[in-house]
């Protein structure tokens, strides 16, 4: 996932890096964040695998664990950003709320003079939803950047007023059913348009087993994808004679994640296939990884998060740069809200509530730092299925309620305290 | 009298893949002034963070003995315990307290944690009065300056009845009067039976009040010189491990027309309205000429070289600035840098570098346009930047991954240097560039300065030391106070007359 090799330690004497691989040790040593994360998801997983007796595996549960955690993971990707520039978003869960209950009223709420149905449509609603999500971010964003109020207090004053909003907006009342189309969002799976391949045919006693076979091909696609973009960019930087990870990492490294694709893939293949929102979050995960890895916009939400001063002086504008993150927040909250409307079928006051205390739990799970400057978009999203695959698994168990608050409180303690401890080990 | 105090013996620290120091000795004698020089990364602060205890016993080899038994700090009150107190470059006072609650930080009076008001500011008048400063105890640290601030350190240290003080880097970003004062003081404590282990650069402070010097190398000790063979020259000798025959790199300027102009150029106080900083200033830079500012800390020549590079500093600004005799914008950092004006700032730490991220990223952070197309970066393009200019400048580091916050003052400086030389700037402001950093790096430097005007650049350098300006610019002016007081070609310059500028300035101003 990470595109950037390993980093030796300080020589002493200054001499200049010789070009040449690195030692398996020392590459694993200096990615063990990134590899210690995934690994802790694994880990946790097959924990839960055990103790619900291998519930946590079945296709089904899989599927809803991406189901029940798309919206977090949708919010987590702006909120990456907005912690790596060195602010925080409280406002999300209710402007989420707020958005789930504007496209219920613009859908099925409100009456249309007939020149104005169109406003009912689902796709002109959920447009009309993102625009107006991205405008309440740009507003705190505006608020934030050019007026120097902390973002702590603008959005904290924008988690009251969107909450109050909900409210207003559906007189209190839960609003719904959404028309098919939106629901399709969240409960949707993409057409097999190949059609399903049987594996074990159904007959008296055996249950049959059908594979959604787009879903393979797509999962395929994707892998060869991944291993062809990997070993070009591993042969580009061998032509310049810079340094590499070692050889074997890196098929052990490409061979890890494929199986872990394929396995994924096999399983909600075997059950509905590629959850339509699971198409949305690939896309918008591998977007915001190419922006921050790839893209100067990315580069200098890094720098000014680094180090505002220093990033100002380099002449990147620090002020339109956080009025675009906080947008960008704005609008994924929006896409959020619509998910989690779509999914419960029904816009309610109180949904969202409490939602920016996930995402943002996500976002330090997954190592950005709460002073800026730090922070991977793989992180988050892991981070994310941490707290989504322990509140699942917790809820097939059947934790009370109140152990899975401490326990997730404790998880998201542990994380944070592992992580400062290893960086004080290596400075 | 020749009792010593303390004595390291074999200390040797490591960090991961790195030895910090091997087997260092130093022995300092009861009421001496000794100091400790070495080049940036040498392990000076190293060693004095092993003697204070911030790296505590058992994380070094060799013992530490003081007044006659081993000892074994775990912490730094371990150390302040035993009378040793360090007082680190970046002055550790809070700014929004006063004199004396800073003084008695820690160590409040009080009685059942109820403050005594009266004996501490009776306490702080008395400690302020050792060290020669008048200020009310009341005064709030952050309306004083760093000298008075530096004072009050010091004064803290004797308030916890230091016998072993240690001053790391103490005059860095005084004045030369604030800095002057600053060793007389320390000269008193030694009449006093003050011992103070000195940590500097400036080699004319350390062999003016020094008694003896040890000097480091790559994490050893060197040699220890007294009083009687202490010379400069030697000195540096035995720092850089060679000879520096002349501290300045030779250079035949070839200089042409008028790049840089600025004219009749005003700035008002960032935070008071009404007060003037800079008073109608006008310069110019020509191609291929290194121009210098000269002038005490406190004149304005940070403040105008920040308002002329995209307002970054004041307000009310009036004036023009050409480049090549036609007028340009240059009111945010983005339009200057368009224009090819670069600043480098004086103070790195806080406006120069992402300290948490790497060479390679700050080297490219002021021209993104340079490795990217449409807004996607050139991974192995930027790669091949950081590099050249990694090498260009004599960056000493593993590789460009190394994250700036753990190279030296020198390697930093010449990351922002290499930050600013792929902007491809016509015009360079370097404010302080040799600030903080040994006089191996400072000739690295002073050649890269030589390289950029011989390729036709113009350069403005401001510093505060005079005989950097004096070896290496073409032309000075010389700033008291907002005004240009005096210019002159270096070759007709001298620090006495540089002097004479400011004082005569003084004298018509009052």
């Amino acid at each position: 996932m990470t595109t950037e090799t390993a980093q030796p330690g300080i020589s002493a004497t200054g001499e200049p890096a010789k070009m040449q691989e690195l030692s398996v040790w020392g590459a694993l040593q200096a990615n063990m964040r990134d590899y210690g994360l995934l690994l802790a998801l694994i880990l946790i997983m097959l924990f839960f695998q055990y103790f619900t007796n291998g519930v946590l595996f079945k296709p089904v549960n899989l599927t809803n664990i991406i189901l029940q955690n798309s919206y977090i993971i949708v919010m987590a990707l702006g909120m990456l950003l907005v912690i790596v520039a060195g602010h925080i978003d409280l406002s999300v869960g209710s402007v989420s709320g707020f958005i789930g209950a504007l496209a219920a009223m613009l859908m099925v709420g409100w009456d249309y003079p007939p020149e104005l149905a169109f406003l009912a449509n689902p796709f002109v609603a959920g447009a009309i939803c993102l625009v107006v999500g991205a405008v309440v971010g740009a507003a705190q964003g505006y608020l934030i950047a050019y007026h120097k109020i902390p973002s702590f207090i603008v959005t904290l004053a924008g988690m009251l007023i969107f909450k109050g909003l909900s409210l207003a907006i559906l007189s209190g009342k839960s609003v719904g059913p959404f028309p098919a189309e939106f629901q399709l969002l969240s409960a949707g799976f993409i057409p097999d348009v190949i059609g399903p391949t049987t594996l074990v045919a159904a007959s008296e006693g055996v249950q049959g087993l059908a594979l959604h076979t787009t879903t393979m091909v797509l999962a395929i696609v994707g892998v060869v994808a991944m291993v062809f973009f990997a070993i070009r960019g591993r042969a580009r930087r061998k032509a310049r004679g810079y340094e590499s990870e070692p050889f074997g990492l890196f098929v052990a490294k490409n061979l890890v994640i494929a199986a872990l694709v394929l396995f994924f893939a096999y399983m909600l293949a075997s059950y509905k296939g590629l959850p339509n929102v699971l198409v949305v979050m690939a896309l918008l995960i591998a977007l915001f990884v190419f922006v921050t890895k790839r893209m100067t916009f990315g580069r200098r939400i890094y720098a000014l998060g680094g180090n505002l001063k220093a990033a100002a002086l380099s002449g990147i504008k620090t002020e339109r740069m956080t009025f675009y993150v906080f947008a960008i927040m704005g609008a994924l909250a929006a896409l959020a809200g619509m998910i989690y409307a779509a999914r419960l079928n029904s816009a309610t006051p109180k949904a969202g509530q409490g939602l920016e205390l996930d995402v943002i739990a996500a976002v330090f799970i997954g190592g950005a730092s709460a002073l800026g400057g730090v922070g991977q978009v793989a992180g988050a999203v892991i981070g994310a299925f941490i707290m989504g695959v322990m509140n699942n698994g917790m809820s097939i168990m059947g934790v009370n309620i109140d152990w899975q608050q401490m326990i997730k409180g404790v998880v998201l303690l542990a994380a944070v305290f592992f992580d400062l401890y290893n960086k004080n080990r290596s400075a | 009298m020749t009792n010593t105090i303390l004595e390291m013996r074999g200390i040797t620290k490591t960090f991961p893949g790195v030895k910090a120091l091997s087997d260092v000795n130093l022995d300092v004698r009861e009421a001496e002034i000794h100091a400790i020089v070495g080049e940036n990364g040498a392990g000076k602060s190293t060693l004095m963070k092993v003697l204070s205890g911030v790296y505590p016993s058992g994380s070094y080899d060799g013992q530490i003995i003081y007044k006659g038994e081993e000892q074994h700090f775990k912490s730094i009150s371990d150390s302040e315990h035993k009378g040793i107190v360090i007082i680190h470059q970046e002055l550790a006072l809070v700014p929004l307290l006063s004199i004396a609650e800073n003084i008695f930080l820690g160590n409040e009076q009080a009685k059942g944690g109820v403050i005594d008001w009266d004996e501490t500011r009776d306490g702080a008048r008395k400690l302020l009065g050792m060290v020669g400063l008048t200020e009310d105890p009341d005064t709030l640290v952050t309306n004083i300056g760093v000298g008075k601030q530096q004072l009050v350190e010091i004064a803290k240290a004797l308030s916890k009845s230091v016998q072993l003080l240690i001053l790391d880097e103490p005059t860095a970003s005084l004045s030369e009067k604030d800095s002057a004062a600053l060793l007389d003081l320390l000269m008193e404590f030694r009449k006093q039976g003050i011992t103070s282990i000195l940590i500097s650069h400036k080699l004319n402070e350390v062999s003016k009040v020094a008694d003896r010097i040890t000097v480091i190398r790559d994490g050893r000790s060197i040699e220890t010189l007294t009083k009687e063979n202490i010379s400069e020259d030697r000195i540096i000798t035995l720092m850089v491990g060679r000879s520096l025959d002349d501290r300045y790199p030779a250079r035949v300027p070839k200089i042409g027309e008028v790049v840089f102009e600025v004219k009749d150029w005003s700035v008002y106080h960032q935070q008071h309205r009404d007060r003037q900083v800079i008073k109608n200033i006008g310069i110019n830079i020509r191609k291929g000429e290194v121009v210098g500012i000269a002038g005490l800390m406190g004149s304005g020549r940070t403040e105008f070289a920040m308002s002329v590079f995209g307002k970054s500093y004041g307000q009310r600004i009036t004036g023009d600035v050409y480049l090549h005799g036609s007028k340009i914008d240059t009111s945010t950092v983005e339009k200057a840098v368009a224009h090819g004006i670069a600043y480098a700032t004086e103070d790195r730490k806080t406006y120069g570098l992402n300290l948490i991220d790497h060479i390679k990223h700050n080297t490219t952070i002021a021209n993104l346009r340079g490795v990217s197309k449409v807004g996607v970066i050139d991974d192995l393009g930027e790669m091949d930047v950081a590099n050249e200019y990694r090498k260009k400048t004599n960056i000493r580091s593993s590789s460009v991954y190394q994250v700036t916050g753990n190279l030296s003052g020198g390697n930093q400086q010449k990351v922002v240097l290499s930050k600013w030389l792929f902007a491809n700037p016509d015009v360079l402001i370097l404010d302080e560039p040799t600030r903080g950093i040994d006089v191996g790096a400072k000739y690295e430097i002073y050649t890269i300065i030589n390289q950029l005007a011989a390729q036709g650049k113009a350069i403005l350098v401001i510093s505060s030391e005079m005989p950097e300006l004096l070896g290496i610019t073409d032309r000075l002016y010389v700033m008291n106070e907002g005004r240009i007081v005096g210019e002159m070609p270096t070759s007709e310059a001298s620090q006495e007359q540089i002097m004479r500028s400011i004082v005569r300035a003084e004298g018509k101003a009052s």
